[in-house]
């Protein structure tokens, strides 16, 4: 099941489908956050924004304004 | 002596690379500035084996070679100018042992680049516990490169690495990937239209936004022309190229790098799940705040008191050793009292580095952005504005330097136009000496009266950015995009050295940068103090002699009354005079006026003024304290510094902008003068108007 980065819930892991590359910043991407990697929400802030993921082995923060725009394929819960 | 190597350290933030610098400088280090910008310009000298010496450079941290912040920036203009003096003979590539996927893409960048380099990979001593071994010889072949096995903090592999940058020619410039292929075509043109050129550097220039202020302009400008492609389709050959690399690098480490799951542990993840919780998370943050702010008030009270007291004995003792003459006086009345009006601020500065730099390189600052973005995504700021409004209470300088890895540029000066409302450094001196003037000493709840007081302008002055905040997010009118990505870095304890070395290095500068401006300042007031125009000043004794002529007063309170007089027709006092009726609806003497009109210099001269002013006017000795205690109102009798006018005065402090470097520096950031000086007229505008209300309903 493909859906955007925003609506997976914490624990959640997924591979990243396709992001979209003219509201993605580049530095994003050379963060891991590209096609095929792995990713997993482990902690988000009130209101579920910002996002704590674990990307490929980075650990990094992004808010859900960004995570629209990145679509995973859910593994499992 | 042999030549000097130079040496470039790169890296990702986060790597440990200002450990590996300490590591190879030690104190053989001093931090500039590159010219023209603020960006701090870190290097040093490290003793290489046979003599040979290295000069080392310690460049901003960035993930990559395509810049998107000022800082950035200076990395790739000194590695794409080879006539740069501090162009690398050999460039060393620091990467975490954890995150060695992610740092191998910058090190593939800098190949391309053909500059020999040499591998680092740091924190070695985690190895184990994360369960990661590594084929060395295997990555080296791969990566065409050398690589140093290091731990900063068990000092392994230092004595290993500076032997390969001494060997540093024996290193391959051979780029371990071939990036031209994402688009064969593009770059067979670009290669036959610029056959002398590095293809890579041909490529960055094309792509970066950025001004090569130091690089050969003609060459830049010909390349640029050479676009022919959109920039969204030059950004999709970026996505491409990164993902080309990332391949290579996937499978350099498939082989070169196993990770042992079942051995491996986690604990940032464990920690995260309590220090990022929406309810623990604000609670552990809540209780360091209020750890930093005893550790201000009440630790470093004791230290301050005795450099009180001790600068007033010296300058007594001072007076009494040297010939008597004006040259003693400005010495005893002048000098001394200015640099005691700066060094009892050590203790405090130390304190607020100390615990800035600890909450920096233990990694939580990240967690701190993380869990207030939202909050303050709502004043029109950005988690990130939080830094810089922390670091503010140090110093507005460089917490408006913080702002700069903020993406947004409308979150980013907003951030810069309102932290000079945090209750920095300088203000403390003045908000101490008034609060103990004014506030009595009782306690409630254990807790004092003046250390409440001290709190609610900390409160104030976070309110007043806040709000302000929250205004100019509704009046400017700016459209910029918003990017926000933190890395959450592991948990590391601080390195003691790091730690060290930053708060010398942040008490130095800021003790002798304002020192600088102080000792100026408290010479300029002692002449203009001690010297005057015409007979009121001169005939000053004979004057005063005659009023008291007929009533009986002792020695000792005649030579006080002539000296009061002195000062009061003396330059200084025909200025304050001038000045006095615009203060006195605020409950200031012409005293305050003139401590105030120099605190626009800096704010910490408050102290240092009124203590060269009054000592002008006394001969015993006594500290700042007990002298402006002593002052009468001259109007309304009674203290000078009452309930009233030290409430208008402390709320004075707390908004007015009384800081020319502030204002130099956000003109250097924003890059116009037209943000400092509605910074300036604004909020000094604010702080009459409410230090006025203050004592009209006070008084």
């Amino acid at each position: 099941m493909q859906v955007t980065l925003a609506d997976i819930k914490r624990g959640e892991k997924g591979i990243i489908a396709d992001v979209s590359s003219i509201h993605i910043p580049l530095k994003l991407l050379e963060m891991g956050c590209l096609p095929g990697n792995s990713v997993e929400l482990v902690q988000v802030a009130p209101f579920a924004d910002p996002m704590y993921l674990n990307i490929n082995g980075s650990h990094l923060a992004i808010r859900k304004e960004t995570a629209i725009h990145i679509l995973i394929e859910i593994s499992n819960g | 002596m042999g030549k000097q190597i130079n040496v470039a350290l790169i890296g990702n933030p986060n790597t440990g690379k200002t450990s590996v610098f300490n590591a190879l400088t030690g104190l053989n280090q001093k931090v500039g500035n590159y010219p023209g910008i603020t960006v701090e310009k870190k290097e040093g000298i490290c003793k290489l084996p046979r003599g040979v010496k290295a000069h080392i450079i310690d460049l901003p941290g960035t993930y990559s070679l395509n810049a998107s912040s000022l800082d950035e920036n200076v990395v790739i203009e000194l590695l794409l100018n080879k006539k740069d003096k501090d162009f690398p003979d050999v460039a060393v590539v620091v990467s975490d042992v954890e995150n060695l996927k992610r740092n191998l893409l910058l090190f593939t960048q800098i190949k391309d680049l053909q500059i020999p380099t040499i591998l680092v990979i740091n924190m070695a001593d985690r190895m184990a516990y994360k369960g990661i071994s590594l084929d060395i010889p295997y990555l080296e072949q791969q990566l065409e490169t050398k690589i140093a096995l290091i731990s900063t903090r068990k000092n392994q592999g230092i004595t290993a690495l500076k032997d390969l940058i001494a060997n540093f020619k024996e290193l391959s410039v051979k780029p371990c990937l071939n990036a031209s292929e994402i688009d064969t075509e593009y770059f067979d043109n670009l290669r036959k239209a610029f056959p002398n050129q590095l293809l890579y550097k041909l490529w960055l220039v094309i792509t970066q936004d950025v001004n090569f202020g130091k690089t050969d302009r003609n060459e830049i400008d010909a390349v640029a022309d050479f676009k022919t492609k959109s920039k969204a389709d030059l950004k999709r050959l970026q996505q491409k190229e990164t993902i080309k690399r990332y391949q290579f690098i996937n499978d350099t480490l498939k082989k070169g790098q196993t990770i042992d799951l079942s051995t491996a542990k986690d604990l940032r993840i464990k920690l995260d799940r309590i220090v990022t919780h929406k309810v623990w998370g604000y609670l552990i943050f809540g209780i360091i705040l209020l750890t930093i702010f005893q550790a201000i008030y009440d630790w470093s009270s004791v230290p301050m008191d005795f450099i009180d007291s001790t600068f007033a004995s010296f300058s007594e003792w001072t007076k009494n050793k040297m010939p008597e003459g004006a040259f003693t006086n400005l010495i005893a009345e002048g000098i001394i009292p200015g640099l005691g009006g700066i060094v009892i601020f050590i203790p405090q500065i130390a304190f607020l580095f100390l615990f800035i730099s600890v909450l920096e390189e233990s990694g939580y600052m990240s967690r701190v952005v993380f869990l207030m973005d939202r909050i303050m995504r709502r004043f029109g700021l950005s988690g990130k504005s939080v830094v810089p409004l922390i670091s503010g209470t140090a110093c507005a300088i460089p917490a408006i330097m913080a702002t700069r890895n903020i993406e947004s540029w409308k979150e980013r000066l907003i951030t810069i136009l309102v932290t000079p409302f945090t209750t920095c450094s300088a203000r403390l001196p003045v908000y101490l000496i008034i609060i103990a003037l004014v506030i009595p000493k009782g306690r409630i709840l254990g807790l004092s009266y003046q250390a409440l007081t001290l709190m609610l302008l900390y409160l104030i002055g976070f309110g007043a950015a806040v709000g302000s905040a929250y205004i100019l997010n509704k009046v400017l009118k700016i459209k910029s995009k918003t990017f926000f990505v933190v890395e959450m870095p592991n948990y590391k304890l601080p390195l003691f050295k790091n730690v060290a070395l930053t708060v010398i290095e942040k008490t130095k500068s800021f003790v002798f940068g304002a020192g600088k401006i102080i000792l100026a300042i408290s010479i300029v007031l002692w002449f203009l103090a001690s010297y005057g125009p015409g007979d009121n000043f001169n005939n000053a004794e004979a004057i005063v002699t005659e009023q008291y002529a007929s009533q009986n007063i002792s020695q000792e309170d005649l030579q006080q009354e002539i000296a009061s007089f002195k000062l009061e027709h003396s330059f200084i006092g025909i200025t304050g005079r001038t000045i006095e009726p615009l203060i006195r609806p605020l409950g200031y003497d012409w005293k305050i006026g003139i401590a105030i009109v120099s605190s626009f210099a800096a704010r910490e001269v408050f102290v240092g003024t009124l203590a060269t002013i009054y000592s002008v006017g006394s001969d015993e000795e006594e500290t700042i304290k007990n002298r402006m205690a002593g002052e009468v109102n001259p109007i309304l009798g009674g203290p000078l510094f009452n309930f009233a006018s030290g409430i208008s005065l402390l709320l004075f402090y707390a908004f007015a902008m009384q800081c020319m470097s502030t204002l130099a520096i956000v003109k250097r950031e924003t890059n116009s003068w037209k943000w400092p000086t509605l910074q300036l007229v604004i909020m000094s505008s604010f702080a009459y108007i409410v230090a006025l209300i203050a004592f009209q309903l006070l008084k």
